[in-house]
């Protein structure tokens, strides 16, 4: 995997999170998160199966709402005021496991979508947009295509793509690789290093660990609803401090 | 030996064997291909031999002219022999402007009949949008026959010439862009109302009005007020204009700026005009209606939810006919006896509650096959909820009840044969009736229910094909 320069972070607030929780009916999911992402950071996101990543990445664009204490993305807080909520997500791109591409519509329709719809961008200039992005991913010629057309790694990487039509300041990404056969992670994970070179300011739920040291800065291991460690890639994963996180790491590491 | 060998020459292809090939092959794969088979296949030719046999004579015998069913008989009888049996088509011939107009007054024939032709070109737009060839195919189709039907029946010269050269008109911007005529299917509603029943032009222009109002209020508030309030706020302004305002103001444009045709009471309506009157506004009404209800009952807002869940229910346990009877009966107790309520407005929302109520359930079944992950694609993108709805996620839930909606439709079409009940004339039975109790074609029993039949037959094969048409141009899961 390729090895980005050093990328700079600045000093700049993208998301705080304070005191936050959220519960599923009585089911405490996230208790007590508190976390702060600088403006360019590449933050990645580890832990168990059911230790709550998922959601606590959702409750940053509100796909899921929590119930005690204060999210505050690009200085925004996310309240029940759907005009911040749409501020917020018009901000902050989402990458899912199952990639969520709309099968009705072509490649080059999923990606104008949004920007006609929301941005209100004509038409001819969301195309030129889309068809950049599709560049960048390395699939133009894929645009007249439906999604079910295309391989899970094609489909990732429009996914990716469809989120950066809407230029957002953060994106999320949820197990983007976990979906995928091994010889097609390559490409997205490819893409997504890319992205970080940008600059963007990304948040992923992740078990590529080699994804995690090349281009993370941060890394968060999260158990039974509680962040329990974060560190520099390089402390992280050479010394764990937690039981519970050397635990996980001899597990998917394989030591 | 040697176990060299090396081809001298090339084989040419070959046709597979006779029996491996067109008719031969088809007709043992599918007829023959066992002796269960074998037996159903002679035992059904067989059957439809029989009744060929049974009815092909009195099809044959069929008498097309005659005034009465004495005459069909007699004719019948001198060139068949005195015992042949034959069909008295005449009747139908005397009598089928009766099954398709109703008692709608001869000399404004050319307004059903101008209704009828705009329906397919409001149709165009919405069923045919993306296929210009088809679209030109049949608005062509619809020029050339309204053109022929308006020459036939009674109407002024220069209305003639206005209306063929308003066809032509709409053939040439259909052709150049379907998309253009969405304008006529979106004032067909309002048109048809005024053609119908006629009266002054400023009655559906003011319930026009009212849908603007409701848009206009939506679009300006939806930023400051949110997708629901403005929404019930915009519903709450159009029912006040409507019920308070429109007809104050319609009166008084129509006293400034007098404009109208002859008006038709609702009791001239019968026949196929009748049925299709009905069907087509209730069908053209009860989907957007069925759409909401199946959102509504998906809603996670308490009382939508309740209001929904309790209309969909209500309705689907009450038979058809107790509504229909509600109709005409219930209301008018409980309405004030000045407040003239016509009878085919209140079968027509009957019926449309009742389409939606099963149309709902239909699309209630599409939206529960969508994924989650479209619905949180949706969101995560900033799509607000009725432009998440329209563009992802009706999309594909109206794709999957295709079948189901048609069906509903479908059932709906033929259901509207049951107003008779409640004293309209409709084909099947109302009409049939008053041209058998007619001295000349009494005791005639088979011509009227096939003639009738067939037309019903026509306009729901009709429906079912176009839902299969749809089906597959709509495919793009090539998985
Ligand atoms: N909608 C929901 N209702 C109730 N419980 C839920 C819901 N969604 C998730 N949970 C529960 O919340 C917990 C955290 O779920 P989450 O999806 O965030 O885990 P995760 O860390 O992403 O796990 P995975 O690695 O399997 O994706 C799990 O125990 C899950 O069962
Ligand atoms: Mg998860």
């Amino acid at each position: 995997m390729a090895n980005p320069a050093p990328l700079p972070v600045t000093d700049e607030i993208a998301i705080q999170i304070t005191a936050m929780n959220k519960w599923y009916g009585s089911f405490h999911v996230l208790r007590d998160i508190n976390m702060t992402v600088a403006r360019g950071e590449r933050i990645v996101i580890c832990g168990p199966s059911g230790s709550g990543k998922s959601t606590l990445i959702r409750c940053i664009n509100r796909l899921e709402e929590h119930q005690q204490g204060q999210i505050i993305v690009d200085g925004t807080e996310l309240t029940s005021d759907l005009k911040n909520i749409d501020k917020v997500r018009s901000e902050v791109g989402m990458v899912f496991q199952h990639f969520n591409l709309f099968p009705h519509l072509t490649i080059l329709e999923n990606l104008t979508l949004a920007p006609i719809w929301v941005r209100k961008v004509p038409r001819r200039e969301a195309e030129e947009t889309a068809m950049y992005f599709l560049n960048k991913v390395k699939i133009p010629e894929q645009a007249a295509k439906y999604p079910g057309q295309l391989s899970g790694g094609q489909q990732q990487r429009v996914a990716i793509a469809r989120s950066l039509c809407m230029r957002p300041r953060i994106m999320l990404f949820d197990e983007p690789t976990s979906a995928l056969d091994p010889e097609m992670i390559k490409e997205v994970l490819d893409t997504m290093i890319e992205l970080a070179q940008d600059g963007m300011t990304m948040l992923c739920v992740t078990h590529e660990m080699g994804f995690a040291q090349a281009v993370a800065n941060r890394v968060i291991f999260m158990d039974q609803g509680q962040i329990v460690e974060q560190n520099e890639p390089k402390e992280f994963f050479n010394h764990p401090k937690s039981d519970r996180t050397k635990l996980f790491l001899s597990q998917i590491l394989g030591h | 030996m040697s176990d060299t060998f090396i081809r001298t020459a090339m084989l040419p292809p070959q046709l597979p064997p006779v029996t491996e090939r067109g008719a031969v092959k088809w007709v043992r794969e599918n007829l023959f291909s066992s002796w269960l088979n074998a037996g159903l296949t002679v035992l059904g030719v067989a059957a439809v031999t029989y009744l060929v046999w049974l009815s092909l004579p009195w099809l044959i015998h069929g008498v097309w002219n005659g005034n009465s069913l004495n005459e069909c008989r007699a004719s019948i009888a001198a060139n068949f022999g005195p015992d042949a049996g034959g069909a008295c088509w005449a009747m139908i011939h005397a009598r089928w402007y009766q099954f398709i107009y109703g008692f709608y007054p001869p000399e404004l024939y050319w307004r059903p009949v101008l209704t009828a032709a705009l329906m397919f070109v409001a149709l165009t737009p919405i069923l045919f949008s993306d296929n210009r060839r088809v679209a030109a195919i049949m608005l062509a189709a619809v020029a050339v026959l309204t053109i022929l039907a308006l020459a036939l029946v009674q109407m002024p010269a220069w209305l003639f010439v206005l209306c063929s050269l308003g066809m032509t008109g709409l053939f040439y911007i259909g052709t150049e862009a379907p998309g253009r005529l969405i304008w006529v299917s979106l004032l067909y509603p309002f048109l048809t109302f005024w053609l119908l029943w006629g009266g002054s032009v400023w009655t559906p222009i003011m319930a026009l009005a009212g849908f603007v109002l409701l848009a206009q209020c939506y679009s300006l508030l939806n930023a400051r007020l949110g997708v629901v309030l403005a929404t019930a706020i915009g519903i709450v302004a159009a029912c006040l204009w409507w019920l308070l305002v429109g007809g104050i103001v319609a009166a008084s444009a129509q006293a400034l700026l007098p404009f109208g045709l002859v008006p038709v009471e609702s009791d001239r309506f019968g026949g196929f005009l009748l049925s299709f009157v009905i069907g087509v506004s209730s069908i053209a009404i009860s989907l957007p209606i069925g759409i909401l209800l199946a959102l509504g009952r998906q809603s996670n807002m308490f009382l939508i939810h309740t209001l929904s869940v309790g209309f969909i229910e209500f309705i689907r346990g009450v038979p058809l006919i107790t509504m229909l009877f509600t109709a005409s009966l219930l209301l008018q107790y409980f309405l004030p006896p000045q407040v003239q309520f016509d009878l085919i407005l209140r079968v027509v929302i009957l019926v449309t509650f009742f389409s939606a109520a099963y149309n709902a359930e239909v699309i209630r079944g599409g939206l529960a096959a969508l994924p989650r992950g479209q619905f949180e694609a949706a969101d995560a993108l900033g799509l607000d909820y009725w432009q998440a709805q329209r563009l992802i996620v009706m999309p594909q839930a109206l794709k999957v009840s295709i079948p189901g909606i048609v069906s509903t439709f479908i059932g709906l079409f033929k259901d509207t044969t049951l107003v008779t009940f409640v004293g309209l004339q409709e084909p099947l039975r109302g009409i049939t009736t008053i041209v058998r109790a007619d001295i000349n074609w009494k005791g005639i029993y088979w011509e009227p229910y096939i003639f009738v039949g067939a037309i019903f037959f026509a306009a729901c094969f009709g429906m079912s094909r176009y839902s299969l048409y749809l089906e597959r141009k709509l495919k793009t899961d090539h998985h």
